[in-house]
């Protein structure tokens, strides 16, 4: 149950801060109920669509990063549908994408460290190099 | 008569590109060299169709840069792959390795659904 979403939706660009700030907190009631967990809500602010989405021309963009299972989702995407200022939504699974990013970020860091080893004698290095250098052993004797 | 033109082309698919369009190959930017030199030598019936030969150069832009997360959100990255009209730009003109370029258009039609790219016209 380690599933992460992002959540993105447009709300109509008339809506106030504080109405927008009331239904994002309905939103985020909703979650925890459904056994999850918001990990992150951004106000992306308003922004001018690519096309007309009914009949209005901006938007204001919400990002919510949400944790838990497919149920939370399916909540949450049906209270959005009901939700009148709310003119799209769009839910995107991440963890899957976040994990392969993660495995080549630590493969590209453990490459810099074991080549920046041998180029670097000054002491600053060393400290970098220190340990760098069991996480380069372990390999090598793997 | 349909085996007489099914035949040249089953035999040398890459050695005889007709209209490109038709055999969007993905050898044919590794080819290069082969590709290149032996394209206009070829039939010369290609050059006649105005088709200039693709450029070899071109490298994709995100093996280079390291570029590994291609998000959505990020439009105006996207929109560098987006033609005028808003269609995605194929990666034999780009230069686009393939799968990058699976995940650039994955990116851009989920960019399109949330209204950050249009399906069709001009970004504003």
């Amino acid at each position: 149950m380690n599933r992460i979403y992002e959540l993105m939706f447009i709300v109509r660009p008339d809506m106030t801060d504080e109405d927008l700030d009331k239904l994002i907190s309905t939103l985020q009631s909703v979650v925890p109920a459904s056994g999850g967990n918001v990990q992150r809500v951004d106000k992306m602010g308003k922004r001018r669509l690519a096309y007309a989405v009914r009949r209005f021309h901006e938007g204001i963009y919400v990002l919510m990063v949400v944790e838990g299972g497919g149920a939370v989702i399916h909540e949450l995407e049906r209270r959005l549908r009901v939700t009148e200022p709310v003119i799209k939504f769009l839910t995107v699974r991440v963890d899957e994408e976040q994990k392969r990013l993660d495995k080549v970020k630590q493969l590209r860091d453990s490459k810099k460290k074991i080549s920046a080893q041998p180029a670097a004698p000054p002491a600053s290095a060393a400290a970098a190099a220190e340990p760098a250098v069991p996480a380069a052993e372990s390999p090598a004797t793997a | 008569m349909a085996e007489e033109t099914k035949a040249p082309e089953q035999s040398a698919p890459s050695e005889r590109p007709r209209s490109s369009g038709d055999r969007p190959s993905g050898d044919r930017p590794r080819f290069g060299g082969g590709g290149g030199g032996r394209g206009p030598g070829g039939p010369p019936r290609e050059g006649g169709g105005g088709r200039k030969f693709f450029r070899r150069k071109k490298v994709c832009k995100f093996c280079v840069e390291k570029i590994e997360d291609i998000n959505y959100k990020d439009y105006r990255m996207l929109g560098q792959f987006v033609a005028e009209s808003g269609k995605i730009v194929p990666r034999r003109l780009t230069g686009v390795c393939a799968p990058h370029q699976h995940r650039l258009s994955a990116a851009i039609k989920k960019a399109r659904n949330i209204a950050l790219l249009p399906f069709a016209g001009r970004a504003s």
